[in-house]
């Protein structure tokens, strides 16, 4: 007892020690070094080793072309592990002693938001490519002045896909069928039907579910009866693929919408290819998009890291081009000045859509919606707001 | 009116489902007086064994059913013999606990070996996949076989139960389970051919949800588990042709709730039915009242 006490002592010791030490470092001023603080092992390991190869791939860009300001970009990069708390200490750890000018991830929202008070505290900026929650970045309080994200909010997919069915898909009559158990699939479903309903549509059903459930023949049975031109589908793929199974068997054969949920092969399993047709998702990248500085990326990509790029990755690439060009514009490693560049982004051009950031450090850019016919993705385009 | 038939249709379904899952708990509840909680898991089990014999061994529909049946059986005569048997005579709370404990162990070990994702069933073959329609009211394949599987196998129940040696020793046992003994019949061998039984019913239950709804995952007997519980209550726990009434009367509740209420109060009603049986008839649709002597 005894024994551990003193340890626990010691390393309290040692810790405040090396704390105390951090702050003498000095700064290299010929390079800018960029936090990495990404989920590199546990259960969301995939989605920070994406992000983090598409970073790497963009830092490599950067300093072959010269880097910035004539600087070269310096990644220190640690595991969080997929933990919370472990993400926190890293942020502190990267801001303190590393002396980093900014913080690139964690990769999910719940991470993403333990390491913002470290952010305002330290008044080092944490951007994120893929933490979509609606209140990442924005709370009661007003705006997280530090925090950034380039990718989409949950809830604006809504927006996006009410505007498609409406603009693209010329349909005026949508049901609505979603998770009731997710915040996630609530926010999409507010949203769609009050964009849709504003654009002069009308969703004639709302019909609900709970995550977990397998038999949907009875809500499905009750639509059928209805007259409407499309569903849209806010939720995940386990429920959404039997929706879309159950949905086809009945013969409802109305284009169904989704929300980046869709975005997982399991989709196809559990719907099956043969009732997987005229289904649109949208999504933050398609290796379909035509667009040309997509085709150079995806090839850049597969030659450094022997694979196909996926969504998060391509967010990772312009995580990481969007820090660089705050910073260029910024004119210095200061931390304030790099937080008022990126707050004030106008028409970056990243492979995941150009956007310009609001007011809410959200950025305003373009969906794009995926197209499914027997099973596979089939085609792609971008749907501005 | 065609779409209530459709919703009919759907809730004759489910409700086969819930029937040979009630079936199980209320042979067993008859027989040992105990709630067996683990019976949901090895409903999951079923849907497992019927997932790997149809993917690894690539086994039809029929023997996969089978296949399925038997390996249940065997769990659940294995469950009695290792958790329940040495608790014979213990008092009724410490086995509920450990069925409980037994449930927790099945589902968590699966997880552990077979990981808690979604599985999606093997595309299945044509003969499984149509449908038939009769005006508007679309039937398909599954839910035809789905009813005929569970209606063979009730009657082959009610034929076992009420015909064989073994059924009448097993309604011996459940009337007076000493006075039984006394008359010679093996409580053992009796109550081990129940749980194999309502086992192999369940296993039949969860490859046919399996096939039906091509989605398995460890968890998931714990809600259709309760709502079979239910059905069980609903037409008298301890009473077959009550647990088949009330699998069928449940099923075709939600449907019906979520077809002309609101899709959401499904699970609600379902439970409210609950309490009301065990407020006004807690001996359920079918059960008597019996009077304790004293």
């Amino acid at each position: 007892m005894k024994k551990t006490i003193s340890i626990i002592l010691l390393i309290v010791l040692t810790m405040t020690l090396i704390t105390g030490c951090g702050g003498g470092s000095t700064k290299n001023d010929d390079v800018i070094k960029i936090g990495i603080n990404y989920e590199l092992t546990g259960e969301v390991a995939s989605y920070g080793q994406a992000s983090v190869d598409g970073i790497e791939l963009a830092i490599e860009e950067i300093n072959a072309a010269g880097g910035i300001n004539g600087k070269k970009i310096e990644a220190v990069k640690y595991d969080n592990k997929s933990d919370k708390s472990q993400a926190t200490t890293l942020a502190t750890k990267l801001m303190t002693q590393d002396k980093v000018v900014a913080v690139l991830g964690p990769a999910t929202s719940g991470a993403f938001k333990a390491t913002i008070p470290e952010a305002i505290k330290n008044k080092v900026v944490v951007a994120s490519g893929s933490a979509t929650s609606d209140e990442v970045t924005v709370d009661d309080k007003g705006v997280k002045e530090y925090a950034f994200r380039i990718c989409f909010t949950d809830s604006y997919q809504g927006t996006a896909m009410a505007n498609y069915a409406l603009n693209n898909m010329n349909q005026t009559k949508a049901v609505v069928i979603m998770d009731n158990s997710s915040d996630y699939a609530k926010g999409l479903a507010a949203n769609f039907t009050k964009t849709f309903e504003a654009g002069g549509g009308e969703v004639v059903a709302t019909e609900a579910f709970v995550a977990g459930d397998k038999d949907f023949n009875a809500i499905l049975t009750k639509i059928k009866g209805q007259d409407f031109g499309v569903i849209f589908l806010p939720g995940y793929y386990e429920e959404a693929g039997l929706i879309i199974r159950q949905a086809r068997e009945q013969g409802i054969d109305t284009p169904i919408l989704g929300a980046d949920g869709f975005g997982a092969p399991e989709l196809t399993e559990l719907a099956g290819a043969d009732a997987l047709n005229n289904v649109f998702f949208s999504s933050h990248f398609s290796s379909l998009d035509k667009d040309p500085s997509v085709a150079g990326f995806i090839e850049n990509f597969s030659k450094k890291h022997g694979k196909e790029p996926d969504q998060f990755a391509a967010l990772g690439y312009d995580l990481a081009m969007f820090l660089a060009d705050g910073i260029k514009r910024a004119g210095s490693t200061d931390t304030v000045a790099i937080k008022d560049a990126l707050a004030a982004t106008k028409d970056f051009k990243g492979i995941t859509g150009s956007f310009s950031m609001d007011e809410n450090h959200n950025p305003v850019k373009a969906v794009v919606v995926v197209g499914i016919e027997n099973g596979v993705h089939a085609t792609s385009e971008r749907v501005a707001q | 009116m065609e779409q209530l038939f459709q919703q009919i249709i759907n809730g004759i379904s489910l409700g086969s489902i819930y029937a040979l899952i009630a079936l199980g708990y209320t042979m067993v509840y008859g027989i040992i007086k105990l709630i067996n909680f683990a019976h949901s898991d090895v409903y999951m089990l079923g849907a497992f064994v019927g997932y790997f014999s149809m993917t690894t061994l690539k086994l039809g529909f029929i023997p996969s059913l089978l296949l399925s049946m038997i390996l249940c059986m065997i769990i659940g005569v294995v469950i009695e013999k290792v958790a329940y048997k040495p608790l014979r005579n213990a008092t009724r709370i410490a086995v509920l606990i450990t069925a409980i404990g037994v449930s927790l162990f099945i589902e968590y070990t699966t997880m552990a070996i077979a990981g808690a994702g979604v599985r999606a069933y093997p595309q299945m073959p044509e003969f499984l996949t149509g449908t038939y329609k009769l005006g508007s009211i679309n039937i398909t394949m599954q839910q035809v076989i789905i009813v005929i599987v569970t209606i063979i196998l009730m009657v082959l129940l009610q034929f076992i139960v009420k015909k064989t040696k073994i059924g009448k020793a097993m309604r011996a046992v459940s009337l007076d389970s000493d006075a039984a003994e006394l008359m010679g019949i093996n409580v053992n061998t009796t109550i081990s051919f129940t749980f194999a039984l309502g086992s192999a019913l369940a296993g039949a239950a969860g490859i046919m949800v399996g096939i039906y709804y091509n989605s398995i995952n460890p968890l998931m007997g714990m809600l259709p588990g309760i709502k079979a519980f239910v059905a069980a209550v609903f037409g008298g726990i301890g009473i077959i042709p009550g647990a088949m009434i009330g699998g069928y009367f449940i099923g075709i509740v939600e449907v019906l709730v979520s077809g002309y209420g609101n899709s959401l109060y499904r699970d609600g009603v379902v439970f409210a039915i609950l309490i009301l049986v065990l407020i006004i008839k807690p001996s359920g649709l079918l059960g008597k009242n019996i009077r304790e002597k004293v």
